[in-house]
């Protein structure tokens, strides 16, 4: 008879936390074809690691032409948004087990913006709408001696949308953004709102004057999209509406 | 790869249907706010929010004015029965009826007409699409708007 000890070993072996996952990717390549197609892996993975872990898996071990971004792969940079499962998320910060592994996991780009390589796509007008808000602080008169002082109360005012970190996930769910890519979309407009609510910034009426545009927060339809696809759990919908409610406000 | 996209036969077929050559090259697509010549200076104005302002006042406004036409015309004394011609020019011989009805034809219309703009808005990708689309759409709204105020204002109840 086996000792208590070695007994736990053999059970912990016997029952291996690896299972087998069928990723499905929607592969792009524009030098061989002009049309994606959907690719399957399957991969023996621990349901405790994440989705990204199985991307590292697919392309170290099975297929090195799989293209995707990701440099932190902490959920702090926000390079690796994709479409998993039909839903913007960061790869870094999905796990297997809470994604239904017993069904294939399908991965793409995120939507609304040009498709480069596989996951790959071209983040050009996303940042090109975030320059557009000036995302910087702007003040008058001379630069004090000391650091620019604020009540904590001032601070809590724009709390929730410093936490962006332009992963584009919001932007590419959002279906007005999806029609022609000329809306400004929720992150630009939560990185306005970062600075317009900033009791030390003195261009918030300059800004609302650009988010005044045509394609600006005018056409949030408030569908929510973006509130549910932000890994950081930013109230985007809510941001955007502070800032109607600001433009309202100031003219009326 | 479990799929043909790398074999020499796909790369074959892609390059073989292709409309472009050296000669005829591909169009080169602008992307999205990038920063051209054709790019207008600015597309800001106050339109947008006036029009955004207008959908939820005018939509407080005709929750007022299309329940109590409906209760009007189809619920109280006698429901939808005893509407005719003698009814309706009974209504429009006061003032009050005829500000009522012509608010509701201005304030539907244009609240309708503005929803469609942004439907269209929207939804058409194709510049062309939306320029006939929305000529359409303001077409119908200029003349039903005119057409009915026309009819509340020259409305005759001894016309034979």
């Amino acid at each position: 008879m086996a000792t208590p000890t070695l007994e736990k070993m053999e059970e912990a072996a016997a029952a291996s936390p690896y299972i087998t996952v069928t990723f499905r990717i929607r592969r792009f390549n524009p030098e061989i074809s002009d049309e994606a197609q959907w690719q399957d892996f399957q991969i023996e993975i621990d349901p405790k690691e994440r989705v990204l872990d199985g991307l590292h898996k697919i392309k170290w071990d099975l297929d090195g032409t799989l293209t995707f971004r990701r440099s932190c792969a902490h959920g702090i940079c926000g390079s690796d948004a994709m479409r998993i499962n039909g839903k913007n998320r960061l790869a870094c910060k999905t796990l297997i087990k809470d994604i239904n592994p017993e069904k294939p996991i399908t991965v793409e780009a995120i939507k609304g913006l040009t498709v480069m390589k596989d996951l790959v796509v071209d983040m050009e007008p996303f940042f090109q709408a975030y320059r557009d808000v000036m995302p910087f602080l702007v003040t008058k008169g001379n630069e004090p001696t000391r650091e620019r002082l604020q009540s904590a109360e001032d601070r809590e005012r724009f709390d929730d949308t410093t936490k962006c970190i332009l992963c584009a996930a919001c932007t590419s769910s959002c279906p007005v953004f999806w029609n022609d890519g000329q809306y400004f979309g929720p992150a630009a407009i939560v990185n306005a709102h970062r600075f317009i609510f900033d009791s030390r910034d003195e261009a918030g009426e300059q800004r609302l004057e650009i988010l005044n545009d045509k394609d600006g927060v005018w056409r949030c339809r408030t569908t929510f999209n973006c509130t549910d696809a932000c890994p950081r759990g930013i109230e985007v919908t809510k941001a955007i509406q502070e800032v109607k409610r600001a433009l309202i406000t100031r003219r009326y | 790869m479990s799929s043909d996209t790398s074999s020499a036969q796909a790369i074959g077929d892609v390059e073989g249907v292709s409309l472009y050559d050296v000669d005829n090259p591909a169009p080169y697509i602008e992307a999205p706010r990038k920063r051209t010549g054709k790019t207008p200076r600015s597309t800001r104005g106050n339109f947008e929010m006036a029009a955004w302002l207008f959908m939820r006042l005018s939509g407080i406004v005709l929750v007022v004015l299309v329940i109590g036409h409906l209760l009007i015309q189809l619920v109280l004394d006698g429901g939808v029965s005893k509407i005719g011609f003698a009814f309706v020019a009974g209504r429009w011989a006061s003032p009050f009826w005829q500000v009522w009805d012509l608010l509701m034809l201005w304030l539907a219309m244009l609240h309708g007409t503005n929803g469609l703009r942004t439907v269209i808005n929207d939804y058409a990708e194709r510049a062309n699409t939306r320029l006939w689309l929305k000529g359409l759409l303001y077409t119908a709204t200029v003349f039903t708007i005119i057409l009915g105020t026309l009819v509340i204002f020259t409305f005759d109840p001894n016309i034979r």
